[in-house]
């Protein structure tokens, strides 16, 4: 792996046009973005403001209108091997006639020629990352919802992507379900040095997590801020998101989106 | 079967939905519906032997049973059976093998759709005696008709239901196989199926009612063997207590076939039946 500072994923002029018997909506709208290796990338927004579709289209799962996505000067035409995805609906994504430890030997067993030993060893190693060992033989129907997205992410994680991108993994879990797995990603993401881009509709989570927060308009989507988020490390639940920083970026990016949505009038400092 | 399903998972013994079984008074069991049915044979046995119904036509239900008995211990009937049984498997595994295959290949690619779909709907209302004199005519009277009847009326089910379950695949699914890179033949494999399979299960169960009907009917109309053939020259012959034993052996062929259905698929779903509780909750 290479310094944490090279531009990797570049994203260039992106627009996104979804025509329909209603007429044509225009989800992204001319975006651009560069993204460094290793750094942790919140996109928030307004819901239906294209930043699944802007997730998607990186992800190679749905092709552009213009505009294109780079990934190590290569232009994205595909699902790239180095990326993967971690959907919302982990119910839905996770395959209910698999395992705990099949559905998480999943993406080896397709990607990699890997003899079944490794194969296994490093589905164990990476159910361990995830803190779900002694549950390889669930179903994931049997697991709570915190459990199940931390096998899709386990699941995607040991294919030892280099880009994570996750759409609102933790918005269909409890509020201290949620403290967990953010915990958990920020852990997995500094040990295994991962780039992660992680869509949300909640500014604070974006802020407590990231190295930079994207704020899009509503559709059609534009950047409408872009934030460098200089929090120190290891960051904790309570003290971090008490410091005046934290809060000056959480002030600053609501103020962007709120009077995006027509909310306040007045200028926040 | 079913205790089998409990110790493929050891460190699941919660998840199976049924409780042990403790004694329970048996008019709250299927033993009911059990000694129902001994009711209503001892009924028989009375009705006939009281003379309300003519022993001419309906033997006594005891006589049938010795009948049935000594027709097991010759072989006859178990020779003729495995005729019909054979014939019925046969049958049965191509109905359902390219019942499936058409399925997948009309719910994943709209053209064979369009091209099949309705030719299917005109074949498919046609009830299948209308057309065994004409299978007749191309196959002669011969197993290969029986087995093509079986394969013909099995098919429709199969397929029209392994079509609907290759349609609701949730697209979620099938974008996380796309996202590990998997497409094509390996997506048919590791998702499509085992996603559409509750879908093509339901079907197999249709057919499986359909292939042992259909069987009786072409081993009636034209047959040297068969349990078909058995119950009608039975009746031709005047030997009513062995027609009726031959119908007995179907009640119990088709009982224990179905719960042998029903075991393999409690089986193989038990993960559907776990999944849908829980989206569900």
């Amino acid at each position: 792996m290479t310094g944490p500072s090279r531009p990797f994923l570049r994203i260039r002029g992106l627009r996104k046009k979804f025509v329909a018997a209603g007429g044509t909506t225009v989800a992204l709208d001319g975006i651009d973005l560069d993204i460094v290796r290793g750094s942790f990338v919140s996109i928030v927004g307004p819901s239906g403001c294209g930043k699944s579709t802007l997730l998607q289209i990186i992800a190679g799962l749905v092709d552009a209108t213009s505009g294109a996505v780079f990934l190590d000067d290569c232009s994205v035409e595909g699902p790239p091997p180095s990326v993967l995805y971690v959907f919302q609906q982990y119910t839905r994504s996770l395959f209910p006639w698999k395992t705990v430890e099949r559905n998480v030997a999943y993406g080896l067993e397709n990607r990699e020629t890997l003899s079944r030993a490794s194969i296994a060893a490093r589905t164990r190693e990476i159910i361990g990352l995830v803190k779900l060992t002694g549950f390889e033989r669930y179903y994931p129907w049997q697991l709570s919802g915190g459990m199940q997205q931390r096998v899709a992410i386990a699941r995607a994680l040991a294919c030892r992507p280099e880009v994570l991108l996750m759409d609102e993994p933790f918005s269909a879990v409890d509020a201290l379900t949620r403290a967990g797995l953010q915990e958990l990603l920020r852990s997995l993401w500094r040990e295994l040095g991962l780039t992660v881009i992680f869509v949300t509709h909640d500014v604070d989570e974006g802020v407590y997590l990231s190295t930079r927060v994207v704020a899009l308009t509503r559709a059609p989507g534009t950047v409408a801020a872009d934030l460098p988020v200089e929090l120190p490390h290891p960051r904790d639940q309570i003290a971090t998101r008490s410091l005046p920083q934290y809060l000056d970026y959480r002030a600053q990016l609501l103020a962007q989106l709120f009077a995006d949505e027509g909310l306040v009038a007045t200028e926040v400092a | 079967m079913t205790e089998g399903t409990a110790a493929a998972n050891p460190v699941l013994p919660d998840t199976k939905a049924k409780p042990a079984r403790r004694h329970t008074l048996p008019w709250k069991t299927r033993w009911l519906g059990v000694a129902f049915i001994a009711v209503l044979l001892v009924m028989w046995e009375m009705a006939v032997a009281t003379g309300t119904i003519s022993s001419l036509s309906v033997p006594r239900m005891s006589e049938i049973l010795v009948t049935w008995w000594r027709l097991i211990l010759s072989g006859e009937l178990l020779r003729e059976l495995g005729d019909s049984l054979w014939r019925m498997f046969v049958g049965y595994f191509f109905g359902v093998s390219l019942g499936v295959l058409l399925g997948l290949l009309m719910g994943y690619f709209r053209l064979f759709y369009n091209l099949l779909e309705p030719v299917t709907e005109v074949l498919r209302p046609i009830p299948s005696p209308a057309y065994l004199p004409i299978v007749i005519l191309f196959l002669g009277i011969d197993d290969e008709m029986k087995i093509f009847m079986i394969a013909f009326a099995s098919l429709f089910p199969v397929l029209i239901n392994t079509y609907s379950g290759v349609r609701s695949v949730d697209p979620i699914q099938l974008q996380t196989a796309r996202t590990f890179g998997v497409a094509g033949r390996k997506l048919v494999w590791q998702v499509v199926l085992p996603a559409a399979s509750p879908y093509i299960f339901t079907g197999m169960r249709v057919s499986l009612a359909v292939a042992l009907i259909v069987m009786v009917i072409s081993e009636m109309v034209a047959a040297s063997s068969g349990i078909g053939y058995f119950i009608l020259s039975a009746q031709r012959g005047f030997k009513i207590r062995e027609m009726f034993a031959g119908v007995l052996t179907l009640a119990v062929v088709g009982y224990v076939l179905n719960r042998l259905f029903v075991a393999i698929e409690n089986r193989v779903l038990a993960w559907h039946y776990g999944y849908t509780q829980q989206l569900r909750n």
